[in-house]
């Protein structure tokens, strides 16, 4: 099975570690990503066992179109990290890269254990599992000050929501008995009326929504993106992330459908707020990973948009957008990693001359940027018009006001998006002075993936065929 | 592989090449650029030369699927509508190109956008799919703000660049919004803009969704084309706009705005278009009147010129307003018309910034001694703005306000007032200001256009009076396609004059639709 290729993977690295010699480290890595590379194949040529569909331990873990989609995603994006912290690994404590490398494939079974989950005992599982991990990834650094307070930030108000996320466990099995998601699927109607049950749900609802950084858990999100090591904020932002998402799918559209029906104002106004909270708080932000962990809380809430909707074009509209954020955010989080590890802050003016120390980068990080706010013909314009469309059309068939405010609110936040994108995009090529002009060497690894996400970021703009039948097929899901 | 994508194409391709090509080869760089445009500028000639009037649907159609879960296809293809436009845009470019030669840092990229603009609003005015349309308008729209924002000029830059911004990108948000509302609502799930259209034609639209989506459309697409009061950014921007990214914005850019109303907006809404006819009117009261008003009181003549051409918004605004055959026509005369004219005034005002470095009218005076060339096409310019006969845009004008009459009298004798007096004022002014009068003694240094640079200037003077000799060249190709839009509209427009008439043409319109309902 592909979760335990990958658990035994993460093992063997942290063996290999004992046996390989400190300058030869870095192969560890790419050993990994080698491995990983076929596990991609396999699972996206459908021998796998992820091709084949069904539920196995009792109805607790599930093998369908949309776990397909999204251990793919998870795939991807950690193949990608691997890369980054191949990279960054020279400012790593010497001696403990293996044991990064393996955090990183643990952290992945965690996402790819929680695409495939279908019951609350799983799901908590799976978020521990990833959560656990990532307390470790963001204070890795640990002679830098910023990592340790990022980990302990991250660690309190993790471990608070996980706690929320059991207390709502507890009480959804307390009331209905179930904790399977099919089953619950049947019985939740029962108990439409009952507050306990529905506190239950709300506090699941908080938990994942800490996971995706919503408004109002979205508190820990600048801080801990700005601490820790650039590898794992990329990570954060796009596995955690995505992970979850599909929990956040899973729940509401197949354990508890019958209260998500009710409940579209109050995603609305979650996603609302969301947008407009990330946006404007990343406006005076002068740290470009701070302000790119404001950019992902209003990621979320554009994703958000899609979940609102409540229809299988808006979860199609989700993966996509997701499909496209993983090139973008893992190029833009390259370009920092590379151009950044040397500094002792992140901020913006960092970013100076940077077309004449590296076109490649210089011209990466433009395109990731322009990605995210959405401008054709990149990733981000596809993606972004795909969740505009649910939720109009949510508007047009429910006839519920409040989705064209929602439409509205998003626009109103793209537009302010455009202000401090631009501003990465005239930090690299329009400042004076910039200090430092060496050029920028690059490893044909790094060039490699550089390459890999520009085209990712193209094709999913430019031909979204392949990935939207994917994403149909994996909303189907919920259609059954 | 349809014409059209060749007109569309080169210029990107051009734009790609030029990624690869060293930036200190300047001169191919430039050569590259100037031939992409020109390519697709004898293209569309050739394209225009061999439309057939009258005919019915689309020509040099080429379709090609690209989403087919959505329905998005790459479909492009010419009508009378569009045909214009891509002429004069392609024209336009050229000359863009021929004018870059004021641009003498990172030429490299200025070029690529120019390409990138170009290809983009070509791709934008052929395309007949909802979502090239809007996703192709959108690609040449951000490069003219890295353009203003790097390369323009004054101290102003910045505040210019944010505003021009802000009010085009919520412009064409309002717009993307409106045109998947549309999409949605049709039913006809697909972006092909021919089968929406079709499909309305058997399931119209209900009246209280036209009136949600006509105005996202109308003050979308009234953002981008500078609809009073929404007009502030135009200027400012033109004012600070290197005078390519002007000539293409000002001149080409902006009729997607207009071209998108009568080609989308107008055949499916019609309720909602009738409905809103009147209120459209007013505002190009403010057009013409107020902008014209404030035109008048401009000391920078590229401020003056970006002004004009907000108040000839107003009488295209008017032509689709009025909502009949005329009108329509006048507007889509007009849209060409101002299109050379816009490209020629500001490429003539950068030649007096680039020898002068001021374009303060009060600093200037005389210049025509010294530039005979340019201060004529000046004066020539200035003439086709206040509409004088033997230019095409008199022939547009004069066809809006025949169209009007019938819908707004009132309104008309208004716009006829502020396009031949409040016009003429400023524009006779501002030509006695720089042109006449003595010479300051720090300008006798300054040199005419030679004749590779007069070559712009000429080309678009000689479309604006070629057009204005013989505009039945446009007018017979406009016509049929423009009938078509307005059917929908004629037993409303026949019955306007007086509310009596109106009321009984009401009732027997009444009658009508109870009898096509049995």
């Amino acid at each position: 099975m592909l979760e335990i290729s990958v658990i035994g993977l993460g093992l063997v690295l942290m063996l290999a570690d004992l046996f390989v010699p400190a300058e030869r480290r870095r192969f560890i890595g790419y050993a990994a990503i080698a491995a990983l590379g076929v596990l991609l194949v396999t699972s996206l040529s459908g021998n796998g066992s992820c091709g084949q569909f069904g539920t196995a331990f009792g109805g607790m873990f599930v093998n369908d179109a949309l776990s397909l989609f999204f251990k793919q995603l998870f795939i991807v994006a950690a193949i990608l990290v691997l890369f980054m912290a191949a990279e960054f690994s020279d400012k790593l404590a010497s001696g403990s890269v293996a044991e990064y490398y393996s955090l990183i494939l643990f952290a992945l079974a965690g996402m790819l254990f929680a695409a495939s989950s279908n019951d609350f005992t799983m799901l908590f599982v799976s978020i521990e599992l990833i959560t656990i991990t990532f307390y470790v990834l963001v204070s890795f650094q640990r002679s830098k000050l910023a990592s340790l307070e990022a980990g302990v930030k991250y660690l309190i108000l993790g471990a608070l929501s996980s706690s929320f996320m059991v207390f709502g466990i507890a009480l959804i099995w307390g009331t209905t008995g179930e904790l399977n998601f099919t089953k619950l699927a049947a019985v939740a109607p029962q108990f439409a009326d009952s507050q306990i049950f529905l506190l239950g749900v709300l506090l699941v609802l908080v938990g994942l929504g800490f996971k995706i950084a919503a408004f109002p858990f979205q508190i820990w999100a600048p801080d801990v993106y700005q601490g820790a090591p650039t590898p794992t904020t990329a990570f954060l932002a796009v596995g955690s992330k995505a992970a979850g998402f599909v929990l956040l799918l899973r729940v509401l559209f197949t354990a508890v459908p019958s209260v998500t029906a009710h409940w579209a104002n109050l995603l609305i106004v979650i996603s609302a707020i969301t947008i407009l909270y990330g946006n404007l708080c990343a406006l005076p932000q002068r740290n470009l990973k701070r302000l790119l962990g404001y950019s992902s809380i209003a990621h979320a809430g554009y994703l958000l948009l899609g979940v609102s909707a409540l229809s299988a074009s808006g979860q199609s509209a989700l993966m996509y957008y997701l499909a496209g954020y993983v090139f973008t955010v893992m190029a833009g989080f390259f370009v920092i990693t590379l151009v950044m590890r040397h500094l002792a802050s992140e901020d913006i003016s960092g970013l100076a001359g940077l077309n004449q120390r590296s076109p490649l980068l210089a011209a990466t990080l433009t395109i990731a940027m322009v990605s995210l706010a959405g401008i054709p013909p990149l990733a981000g314009f596809f993606g972004k018009f795909l969740l505009f469309k649910a939720v109009i059309e949510a508007a047009q068939t429910t006839g519920n006001h409040g989705y064209y405010c929602l439409a509205f609110t998003a626009l109103a936040g793209v537009i302010i998006s455009l202000y401090y994108y631009f501003g990465v995009i005239r930090a690299i090529y329009w400042s004076k002075d910039p200090a430092d002009l060496s050029v920028i060497e690059l490893s044909s690894p790094a060039k490699l993936s550089i390459w890999a996400c520009l085209a990712g970021i193209f094709w999913i703009g430019l031909f979204p065929n392949t990935v939207l039948n994917l994403t149909n097929l994996a909303a189907g899901v919920f259609a059954k | 592989m349809s014409i059209l994508t060749y007109i569309a194409g080169w210029p990107l391709l051009a734009a790609l090449a030029l990624i690869v090509v060293p930036r200190n080869y300047r001169v191919i760089i430039r050569a590259i650029a100037v031939l992409a445009t020109l390519i697709s500028a004898v293209l569309a000639v050739k394209m225009f030369a061999q439309f057939v009037p009258g005919a019915n649907g689309f020509q040099f159609e080429q379709q090609i699927p690209w989403v087919e879960s959505l329905g998005i296809s790459y479909h492009v293809g010419v009508d009378g509508l569009n045909v214009g436009l891509i002429l004069m845009g392609a024209i336009v470019a050229f000359a863009a190109a021929l004018c870059s030669w004021e641009i003498q840092t990172r030429e490299k990229e200025f070029y690529i956008l120019l390409l990138v603009m170009t290809g983009g609003i070509l791709g934008a005015f052929a395309s007949l799919d909802l979502f090239f349309f809007y996703f192709l308008h959108e690609l040449a729209l951000v490069p003219t703000f890295i353009m203003i924002g790097v390369w323009g000029r004054g101290e102003k830059k910045n505040y210019a660049t944010f505003q021009i911004t802000l009010y085009l990108s919520i412009g064409a948000l309002i717009a993307l919004i409106g045109l998947i509302a549309l999409y949605l609502q049709s039913g006809a799930n697909t972006f092909d803009i021919p089968k929406i259209i079709e499909h309305a034609k058997t399931n119209p639209l209900a009246v209280n969704a036209q009136n949600f989506i006509f105005p996202l459309l109308l003050f979308g697409f009234g953002i981008l084309v500078s609809l009073w009061p929404f007009h502030s950014w135009a200027p400012l921007g033109y004012g600070v706009a290197p005078s390519p990214t002007a000539m293409l914005h000002a001149g080409v850019l902006k009729k997607f705005g207009l071209y998108g109303l009568i080609r989308i907006a107008l055949p499916l809404l019609p309720q909602a278009a009738q409905s809103w006819a009147h209120f459209l009117a007013l505002l190009c009261v403010g057009n013409i009147l107020y902008v014209g008003w404030v035109a008048m009181r401009q000391k920078d003549l590229n401020l003056l010129i970006g002004n004009s051409s907000v108040a000839h918004m107003g009488f295209i605004f008017l032509g689709i307003a009025s909502l009949n055959l005329i009108g329509i026509t006048g507007a889509m005369l007009i849209m060409v018309a101002h299109g050379f004219l816009a490209a020629l005034t500001f490429a003539l005002s950068g030649y007096i910034y680039k020898q002068t470095g001021t374009l303060q009218i009060s600093e200037l005076g005389g210049l025509c001694r010294k530039l005979p060339f340019i201060g004529t096409a000046l004066l020539m310019a200035a003439m086709a703005g206040c509409g004088l006969p033997g230019f095409a845009n008199f022939v547009g004008e004069a066809t809006v306000f025949f169209g009007a009459w019938k819908m707004f009298p009132a309104i008309t004798i208004i716009a006829l007032w502020g396009a031949l007096v409040i016009g003429g004022i400023y524009m006779t002014r501002a030509i006695r200001n720089v042109l006449h009068g003595p010479l300051p003694e720090k300008w006798n240094s300054l040199a005419d256009a030679n004749l590779w640079r007069k070559l712009p200037y000429a080309l678009l003077l000689v479309s604006l009076l070629v057009f204005g000799f013989w505009p039945k060249l446009l007018t017979e190709k406009i016509n049929h396609d423009a009938e078509i839009v307005v059917s929908s509209y004629k037993l409303q427009v026949a019955s306007f004059p007086t509310p009596d008439a109106k009321s009984k043409a009401d009732s027997i319109g009444n009658r009508q639709l109870a009898i096509e309902n049995k």
